[in-house]
């Protein structure tokens, strides 16, 4: 039997009562991520592009600041005190539609314009065209330095409002990062999370091989940050951790979560091929009962 | 609205333009807390000590960092605030080009960047701190206007409107002394031409440090019984394509005269728009190579940006049409 999935039969989640059991999020969290891969996989699949290895790298992360991290919903998009988050790692977009989508931030039928003429799905996030979208990320080593900027906002505002920012681990071999990271530390911006999508790759190799970036928590330390590592496919780690956040009052917070480029998928997992391969019809079925 | 004095205008007094920008920028923090400065350890060069006294938490200083300084305005702005970068225009420009053309233009972010000291003010410091390609870097690129002051008047009056202003604005700064060409009551439209001397046999059309050149020129001309008209032209992008036109279609020919390089910039933007509506001669004046070793002064004199020199390329296109 052949499996399909129409955008439009996702169910719309929100954000959970406050009042939320740690077991509740987590399951809520669970849920989230399952239903935005299976979108996601749709998504890159119909479209013919798209970046699916980061996309999944990527979704637990996602799942759990949208799910029960980030004070923001659809009805406070533009409030001048919703918590930020940035998309620095923006060739992922995909992944960031399909969760604004599962997340009421945009109708859930848009995402079957992903990459089509004239819509607002870009390849790249912008912050014009889409709700919920903080900045126009794509060119790599620039949502970090404009974190810096809202948490200095907040900052100078003498607000609580708190500012993630998800980086690529290839991306910080781009030098604006760490220009942004010594001014985080000069600031003391310890409302700002910076979290590293540890997969290990990059678009056409290892980065160990490419230009590596161990010892990366002592690197990140050195330059001022309290670091903490997790795995960054395990929802009660993501949660305990970004909910915790800042873990040393004055420092900025740097984030390591250890993923898997392509995860759960048997064949994607861990597999450099699959930075923006686009699964053909039958690998499009075998992912779908993977994630089913 | 200007001040035809052209008679003595090379022998007016000298002002550095940084003053007027950061007097009124501190007067625009006064009223409005929203903006603040952005700074790459350009406090001294940008003049803004002063300002950082009268508001010490309100002028950031990421250090020499420039793609971290414009990420950073990027961000501030998605906070609420109104940052005013302030750095050498040459890095500025060249080193986060791709951030302002991304965190800035493409995002409409409310940014404005302040390029100091632009075109060759930091002479004999050569070419790599000249920023004579900063306007045709940025003329490149959407959503950005690109503004030219020419006086301290004119620097204060752009300065209020960008404050005004919701969006994204690159204005340069310069440090070279020049004379006040407009009277105080002068106000800044975007993308209009001020016609600084009215004239029917050629057009002279000029900005920033050069534009009292070229009404210097005009003098001389006159002297001699050629008519030329002086069109100022601090808005670079968009540009009055009315006004250009209008110059094409009524006198001999245009004489563009910039601290610049001599393809991209004003020159460029007019030679467009010449050609496209009212086609006619255009003599570009500006930088057209790396700069040798010398002042700012010397290295103008040796291109031509002298009253003179625009004198020169105007003679030839009236009497030889060349």
């Amino acid at each position: 039997m052949t499996l399909t999935v129409e955008h439009a039969t996702m169910p719309v989640l929100g954000r959970l009562p406050l009042h939320s059991s740690r077991a509740e999020q987590i399951a809520h969290i669970a849920e989230a991520a399952k239903q935005i891969r299976i979108q996601d996989l749709a998504l890159v699949h119909h479209a013919g592009a798209g970046h699916i290895g980061g996309d999944f790298s990527a979704i637990d992360i996602l799942a759990t600041l949208y799910g029960a991290v980030l004070d923001i919903s659809p009805a406070t998009v533009d409030d001048t005190e919703r918590d930020r988050f940035i998309l620095s790692k923006g060739h992922v977009a995909g992944a960031l539609y399909t969760t604004l989508a599962a997340f009421g931030f945009l109708p859930v039928e848009e995402l079957a314009t992903f990459l089509k003429p004239l819509s607002a799905l870009n390849g790249h996030p912008n912050r014009n065209k889409v709700a919920g979208v903080e900045a126009n990320t794509g060119p790599l080593g620039h949502g970090l330095p404009i974190a810096v900027g809202h948490a200095l906002s907040a900052k100078l505002d003498v607000s609580m409002r708190r500012t993630y920012v998800l980086v690529g681990d290839g991306e910080l071999q781009e030098g604006s990062n760490w220009e942004a990271m010594m001014a985080a530390s000069q600031y003391q911006l310890d409302r700002l999370t910076v979290i590293v999508d540890r997969n290990r790759l990059q678009q056409g190799a290892t980065t160990q091989e490419t230009n590596d970036l161990d010892p990366l928590p002592e690197k990140a330390a050195a330059f001022g940050f309290a670091v903490v590592e997790v795995n960054g496919h395990d929802h009660g780690e993501l949660l305990d951790v970004l909910s915790a956040v800042p873990f040393r009052p004055g420092r900025p917070t740097f984030v390591i979560a250890h993923t898997h480029k392509g995860h759960p998928i048997s064949f994607m997992s861990d597999n450099v091929a699959w930075h923006h391969r686009v699964p053909d019809a039958g690998e499009y079925q075998q992912a779908l009962k993977e994630l089913a | 609205m200007t001040v035809l004095e052209t008679r003595s205008i090379a022998d007016q007094p000298r002002y550095d333009c940084r003053d007027a920008y950061v007097e009124t920028l501190a007067e625009l923090a006064e009223s409005d807390h929203r903006i603040v400065g952005v700074v790459n350890d350009s406090v001294g060069s940008s003049k803004l000590t002063s300002f950082r006294k009268a508001f010490p938490d309100r002028l950031i200083n990421v250090g020499i960092a420039e793609q971290d300084m414009v990420g950073v305005a990027s961000g501030l702005a998605n906070g609420g605030r109104i940052p005013f970068v302030s750095a050498a225009s040459c890095f500025l420009t060249g080193r986060a080009l791709e951030q302002i053309k991304a965190d800035v233009a493409y995002s409409n972010t409310n940014v404005k960047l302040c390029g100091m000291s632009p075109g060759v003010a930091y002479g004999e410091l050569g070419p790599t701190h000249h920023s004579v390609e900063d306007i045709a870097w940025l003329r490149a690129i959407a959503n950005l206007p690109v503004i030219v002051p020419a006086d301290p008047i004119e620097t204060a009056a752009v300065l209020r409107w960008a404050a005004a202003s919701v969006g994204p604005v690159f204005i340069r700064v310069s440090r070279m002394s020049v004379p006040k060409v407009y009277s105080e009551d002068y106000e800044f439209h975007l993308g209009k031409a001020i016609t600084v001397r009215d004239g029917s046999d050629v057009t002279l059309i000029s900005n920033g440090t050069i534009l009292w050149r070229a009404l210097a020129a005009a003098e001389r001309l006159a002297e001699e019984g050629i008519s030329a008209r002086v069109l100022s032209m601090p808005t670079v992008k968009p540009l009055d394509t009315d006004a250009v036109v209008a110059a094409a279609r009524e006198t001999a020919g245009i004489v563009t005269a910039e601290e610049a390089v001599s393809g991209g910039g004003l020159g460029g933007a007019v030679a467009e728009t010449v050609v496209q509506h009212h086609p006619a001669r255009v003599s570009i004046l500006g930088f057209p190579e790396f700069a040798p070793t010398g002042s700012a002064g010397y290295l103008m004199d040796r291109c031509g940006l002298t009253p003179e020199g625009i004198a020169d390329a105007a003679r030839r296109l009236v009497t030889t049409g060349t």
